[in-house]
């Protein structure tokens, strides 16, 4: 019995490349609307989503993919969590590659997860947080494979595929980590200007690697400041404009995951979405979950209006008081 | 009040950690365990977190459920990004890697990814490698901490997800892996280490008022001995009383 196997356009280097120097990279406007952004996303795309578990989820840009109805995507992310539950409940991915997937330790095993890959509708294929670390690197670095010293021995190898490689000057054995260049980056960050000079605060995670391994880039924002504003602080921009096919402008757009230094993660809504899960099973649970906050409302401030201000000022409060 | 599991396991683990050295810390009862010994006897160890955190300070009700989030990051001295702080691992930095597991074999490989023989037809899909897989193959020495049952100590894992010894003997020095191991298991009933020849799992102490035959009985596979078996120092009131005020919800010490 095999899953799915190591596919040459994750590693194309040549092909990625040359996807990119076909590409316009324009310093021009970038600002467009949520819609518009998400409406580059195709079925069957490879999507690499930035942040980390609960933490500065592109949530906005997910949701509009699910609004739009999306199949047979490949989700990646270092760590996963409700976002890629939502995308096997609503049926729009065929194959997940993580390297943990569940929301955390108070609410168990993803019991999502468990349903969606014991039965065999989604493969998850699963590496180590530094391979798929390593993987963006690669990528980002336009080469095919980096060496390294991880994964090896372990049945993970086989699982992802990953080759070895004998060093050229000692002869020891490495693993030759994939590239693995994705279709679409999803990407939030906490402020950006109009042509997409983007700068990030607290856990840089993996996203610029992400930026500029794949061949696009969505981001969401959650300021959106002047030209002048970025050119004051340039070491503090993360990806250049240049890299940016569409950005939005969407305060609180990782809720209710956290962003760092501005709101915390609202773990009440993670208990009452688990308790609902355990007391109807995944399938009815999560349907009526994405009826509520997915499908219902038109707008992301009509989402936000589900949570209530009241809720979003606490979260900022809790944010601001661990991070100061 | 008497010790919980968790306590135990955190208090035993703790005082495994040296001062002057550097520890990769998953969240829970091995982050807990990594706060304590800072506060207690090594004030000079940096922890160093998965979610790309550096140094630090756990604020005491404040533990964090992931180990990327603001809460594992309170008042760090560096936020590197993840991948490169597991590049801090790979070049040689971290001295001690501290993890939990679900199912571990007599050679200290812990599977944390599926149960059932088949990985693309799992009996049961568990959450993954997360960086288990990544500290089990670049610290310099592994130290997992787990709760002592014989459903998790099983001959052969059903998959290596974080390799220990592999198969014993050089195995591990065999697939490229040229540096680390699991050193110690802390469980509820004891600490266990490894022969040096064969890597086969040694009882090397017994907490106060286990049995070996206890042990035996909760170990799916033989153990080797150590020529003399100590009894470990039960937890110390001060421990308890630092490690309790670190978790005062007793999110995680149960």
């Amino acid at each position: 019995m095999g899953g799915p196997a190591l596919r040459s356009a994750e590693w194309d280097f040549v092909a990625a490349r040359r996807r990119l120097e076909d590409k316009p990279k324009s310093a021009g406007e970038k600002l467009t609307s949520i819609d518009d952004a998400a409406a580059r996303v195709a079925d069957g795309d490879r999507v690499a989503v930035g942040g980390c578990l609960f933490s500065r989820t592109p949530l906005a840009l997910v949701r509009e993919i699910l609004r739009a109805r999306r199949r047979g995507l490949t989700l990646v992310r270092n760590l996963m969590c409700t976002e890629g539950e939502f995308m096997m409940a609503a049926g729009a991915v065929e194959r997940v590659m993580t390297a943990w997937m569940s929301i955390g330790l108070p609410w168990g095993v993803s019991k999502v997860m468990r349903h969606y890959v014991e039965s065999g509708a989604v493969a998850l294929e699963e590496w180590s947080h530094l391979a798929l670390g390593l993987r963006f690197r690669a990528a980002a670095m336009g080469v095919p494979f980096v060496p390294a010293l991880t994964m090896l021995g372990s049945d993970l190898v086989a699982v992802g595929g990953m080759k070895t490689v004998a060093d050229p000057y000692s002869g020891e054995t490495l693993a030759a980590v994939p590239a693995l260049f994705p279709d679409l980056a999803l990407l939030h960050v906490h402020r950006a200007d109009r042509f997409g000079n983007c700068q990030i605060d607290g856990y840089p995670h993996m996203d610029a690697d992400i930026a500029r391994a794949a061949a696009t880039v969505l981001v969401t924002t959650e300021e959106l400041v002047t030209d002048e504003e970025t050119r004051r602080h340039p070491d503090r921009t993360v990806i250049p404009g240049f890299l940016v096919d569409a950005l939005v402008h969407v305060p609180f757009g990782s809720f209710p995951h956290e962003c760092y230094g501005l709101y915390e993660a609202d773990f009440d809504h993670f208990g009452a979405y688990t308790a609902s899960i355990d007391a109807r099973g995944p399938e009815v649970a999560v349907g009526d979950y994405l009826a509520r906050y997915v499908y219902g409302p038109p707008s992301w401030d009509e989402y936000l209006d589900l949570f209530g201000g009241e809720r979003l000022a606490h979260q900022r409060a809790l944010a601001r008081e661990l991070t100061q | 009040m008497t010790v919980t599991s968790s306590e135990l396991l955190a208090v035993q683990g703790s005082r495994v950690l040296r001062d002057d050295t550097t520890v990769f810390a998953g969240v829970g009862v091995p982050l807990l365990a990594a706060a304590l010994a800072q506060q207690r006897h090594a004030p000079k160890l940096t922890m160093v977190i998965e979610g790309g955190i550096i140094g630090p300070r756990i604020k005491p009700g404040r533990l964090p459920i992931s180990t990327n989030e603001m809460r594992a990051g309170h008042r760090a001295q560096m936020l590197p990004g993840i991948t490169d702080t597991f590049l801090f691992a790979q070049r040689g930095f971290l001295d001690y890697g501290f993890m939990g597991g679900a199912q571990i074999d007599q050679h200290g490989n812990v599977n944390t990814s599926v149960l059932g023989t088949d990985y693309w037809k799992p009996k049961v899909r568990l959450p993954g490698t997360g960086g288990a897989n990544d500290i089990a193959s670049l610290c310099k020495e592994v130290i997992i901490l787990t709760a002592h049952e014989k459903r998790r100590f099983v001959p052969r894992v059903d998959f290596v997800t974080s390799p220990a010894w592999l198969g014993g003997g050089d195995s591990r020095r065999r697939a490229g892996l040229a540096f680390g191991g699991v050193s110690r298991v802390v469980t509820t009933l004891g600490v266990f280490g490894f022969d040096p020849e064969t890597r086969r799992m040694r009882l090397d102490a017994l907490h106060p008022g286990v049995t070996r035959e206890q042990v035996r009985e909760h170990t799916g596979f033989p153990l080797l001995e150590a020529a003399t078996v100590i009894v470990t120092e039960p937890p110390a009131a001060e421990e308890l009383a630092m490690l309790r005020a670190l978790d005062p919800e007793r999110r995680f010490l149960g």
